[in-house]
């Protein structure tokens, strides 16, 4: 049996910094289900900061509970899109069945580790009533994670890190 | 219950809570003043904490990249279509493990770094350190059976940034790796040992904790530099969980 003492510390995390297009921006990764295809979804949204101001050097990436994943980083304008399809409805450890939701991580220059968020739908507003996660969060900070839209148009859930209307985080 | 039972119940239950927090200090509180940055750009809400039974009955799995999308050329650096990258060539390998120390293998590790003057090849890098038209300077690898990546790549060189009166960052890679699941996503920075600049970083300084600051600096090891070839380090990623607090540690108090 292995002492305590042999089990590794963990490494802390770090910021992207400003140049992580080099390694994090693929194209690709963009695109989780192809636009077009049965089911497929549109989300886009901007990242803004304490002063309302765009995140040009961030990176935002959605998980979903039937593993699809997809990332892309912010460009000049903040602006992020990804090419997705709703993830089904699933289950908390108490057996409570969730609303559809995208578990988002936006890393970004000047943030020393990722903030966690989730992305909720507002034509969903049956199931996001009963959310327990929504429903945990005091009442007017709650739609900072409703994305507004339609399968049709598109839907946009926009991320401000600090400031007015602050998106909550999640501590995971 | 048998015995069998409860034991299992026992192990799912303590894979569950061994995803807990982070131990103080492991992370940088997302405002520290130092890194100017950071005023702008931290939630001044406190995180919320989802009560444990409320939480994902599933922990999220991280996405599969397929052989296909990683190819032996990636974790090379310091090969371009005409020519070498200039600079102190070096290898850089370590394992991921989870914090019970298990190797997670096939999971991607990508890298990103400056060249050996410093410079990154992104158009947003203006300073005038120069470019080499041979290094691009971003990589990846697969984790192999043991968890164990490799890349060959050039030591970077430090670089000046606007964050204090005459600041530079230490020479530095950053890594990006994956693991099993969303709680094990990790993006953090390489550092090399004995670097002058530690002192006025505030980027790795803003870790609290002393020993979890060294873990992010670079072994160097001479059984993994090759004669005539590159220096090599030594460079373990360690992510959360599940697995950190054995159940038979636990049974012996
Ligand atoms: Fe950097």
């Amino acid at each position: 049996m292995a002492e305590a003492t042999d089990r590794p510390g963990l490494t802390p995390s770090q910021t992207v910094g400003p140049f992580l297009h080099l390694a994090l921006d693929v194209p690709g990764d963009r695109v989780a289900v192809e636009p077009g295809s049965d089911g497929s979804i549109v989300v886009r949204g901007r990242v803004t900061d304490g002063n309302g101001d765009p995140v040009p050097d961030g990176l935002v990436e959605t998980w979903q509970i039937d593993g699809r994943f997809a990332r892309c980083a912010t460009d000049a304008r903040g602006e992020w899109v990804v090419h997705t399809a709703k993830p089904p409805a699933a289950p908390t450890r108490d057996g409570t069945l969730q609303a559809p939701h995208l578990c988002v991580s936006v890393f970004a220059r000047g943030l020393l580790d990722r903030v966690v968020t989730r992305c909720y739908f507002d034509d969903e507003a049956d199931a996001n009533d009963v959310d327990p996660a929504l429903a945990a969060i005091v009442e007017d900070r709650r739609h900072t994670l409703v994305a507004g839209g339609s399968a049709v148009d598109g839907y946009r859930f926009d991320i401000r890190l600090q400031g007015d209307d602050e998106t909550v985080f999640f501590d995971i | 219950m048998s015995d069998d039972d409860v034991r299992r119940a026992a192990i799912a239950s303590d894979e569950r809570d061994s995803f807990a927090p982070a131990p103080a200090g492991t992370h940088a509180p997302l405002d520290s003043p130092e890194y100017r940055s950071t005023a702008l750009r931290h939630p001044a809400h406190a995180p919320v904490r989802l009560d444990p039974a409320k939480a994902d009955a599933t922990e999220l799995a991280g996405p599969v990249f397929g052989d296909d999308a990683v190819t032996e050329a990636d974790a090379d650096l310091t090969r371009a279509a005409h020519g070498e990258a200039v600079g102190q060539r070096v290898i850089v390998t370590g394992r991921l493990l989870d914090s019970g120390g298990r190797p997670i293998p096939s999971s991607l590790v990508e890298v990103w770094q400056a060249n050996a003057s410093g410079r990154y090849a992104h158009q947003r890098d203006q300073w005038p350190g120069t470019l080499d038209p041979n290094f691009a300077g971003a990589g990846r690898a697969l984790t192999d059976d043991e968890g164990r990546y490799r890349f060959v790549t050039i030591r970077p060189g430090a670089y000046p940034w606007g964050n204090h009166h005459n600041a530079w960052r230490p020479a530095h890679i950053h890594f990006s790796v994956f693991g099993r699941s969303f709680t094990q996503r990790l993006v953090t920075q390489m550092y090399f040992p004995d670097d002058p600049l530690f002192f006025q970083d505030p980027i790795l300084n803003s870790i609290p904790d002393e020993a979890a600051r060294r873990r992010l600096v670079a072994r160097y090891d001479h059984d993994v530099t090759e004669p005539e070839w590159a220096l090599g380090y030594q460079f373990d990623v360690v992510v959360r969980g599940p697995g950190a607090t054995p159940l038979e540690d636990r049974a012996h108090g």
